[in-house]
């Protein structure tokens, strides 16, 4: 397990030099996601090490999450004082968002069935 | 004796260990809470210890950057994280070749929606430059949400706060929405869940149905990549 968590630092930090270097717009861990993937599809398989590696990191993923999400703290008031744009920006665009993403792939796709398989 | 507690605070309040101890603690309580529940997605365990922790830290007036100084070691973890995404990712391939010129057509459109209305809603409502670079990227899994939010200069702390209210909003109303539009197929479903509502939405879409699930997990990177290719160009555009 340990050389596949050193294959997705690895990763990592051949994304933040990509970065660095040509200047794109984009987080270095997003491309070294791409990488990680590109060398998935370039081998065909996921090695069963880097399947451990990769479900101890993702099974508590939540958990890396909390310290910056803590940082709230420092932003109460900012949020206390723009409450009215900041809620009806997150309601009304996941709201439209799902609707237009929806409606737009039954549209496009069509070919899966419809609910009999969901579940109440 | 007060005198000995009260020393072995100011160690302990000046040492990376408890913020790094309090994280783990509450993370794990907010994970007992969230079982105990029935999984509800209002009890979101990221919610629950982030209120559970921002408590602590006021009542024992310790400020966020000696907390942070301990935390900052799970922190560290979300960009490997977010490199693993490529694993489930491929495991997708199936779908991906079947229909990638339908997804790729849907979460193109969806992302751009997704950043786009957010912010216009904001700034025609008087939201400020901070708040409304924040939330462009409110519909995208957390890692890569604070990164363009670092990268844009806006505050990723808040952009965390957006992304998991938006979760949240479409985990607890997403299948009520699409029902109400009529979108039937699992796919469409699904798809429009991981888009909107990263993570937290594709939880809801598992719940539905697998192939839902599949979709929302999908949808998850993809949307992320689409958002991080088009929210900074948008911005420079914009400046």
């Amino acid at each position: 397990m340990l050389p596949y968590i050193t294959v997705l630092l690895l990763c990592q930090l051949a994304g933040e030099v990509l970065v660095r270097l040509s200047g794109w717009p984009l987080p270095g861990p997003v491309v070294g996601m791409v990488l990680l993937f590109t060398g998935l599809v370039i081998r065909g398989r996921v090695p069963a090490g880097l399947d451990l590696a990769v479900k101890a990191i993702l099974s508590n993923f939540a958990l890396l999450f909390i310290p910056a999400s803590v940082g709230v703290m420092v932003h109460l008031k900012l949020i206390a004082e723009e409450a009215l744009p900041i809620a009806a920006a997150v309601l009304g665009s996941t709201f439209a968002t799902i609707v237009v993403a929806g409606r737009l792939m039954q549209a496009l796709g069509g070919r899966h069935k419809p609910s009999q398989e969901e579940t109440p | 004796m007060s005198g000995d507690l009260s020393s072995i605070w100011v160690y302990l309040s000046t040492s990376p260990l408890l913020g790094l101890t309090s994280t783990l603690i509450a993370y794990q309580a907010a994970m007992w809470l969230f079982e105990k529940g029935g999984r509800s997605p209002l009890l979101n365990p990221i919610l629950v210890s982030v209120a559970i922790i921002v408590g602590f830290l006021m009542a024992t007036g310790t400020e966020y950057r000696t907390y942070f100084d301990g935390a900052q070691f799970v922190h560290f973890l979300l960009g490997p994280a977010t490199v693993a995404l490529a694993v489930p990712l491929y495991n997708q391939m199936p779908i991906l070749r079947r229909a990638w010129p339908a997804i790729l057509l849907v979460i193109g459109v969806g992302a751009v929606m997704a950043g786009v209305s957010a912010v216009a809603v904001a700034w025609a409502l008087g939201g400020s430059e901070k708040v409304l670079l924040s939330l462009a990227s409110k519909s995208v899994t957390i890692p890569i949400a604070m990164g363009i939010t670092e990268r844009i200069g806006g505050i990723p702390s808040l952009t965390a706060v957006m992304v998991m209210l938006t979760g949240i909003f479409g985990a607890v109303c997403g299948g009520w929405i699409l029902d109400l539009f009529r979108v039937k197929d699992q796919a469409a479903r699904g798809l429009a869940l991981g888009i909107a509502s990263h993570g937290i939405g594709t939880v809801r879409a598992l719940q539905m149905s697998e192939t839902a699930g599949a979709f929302g997990g999908l949808a998850i990177g993809l949307t992320g990549l689409v958002t991080a290719v088009l929210v900074p160009l948008l911005v420079g555009l914009l400046r």
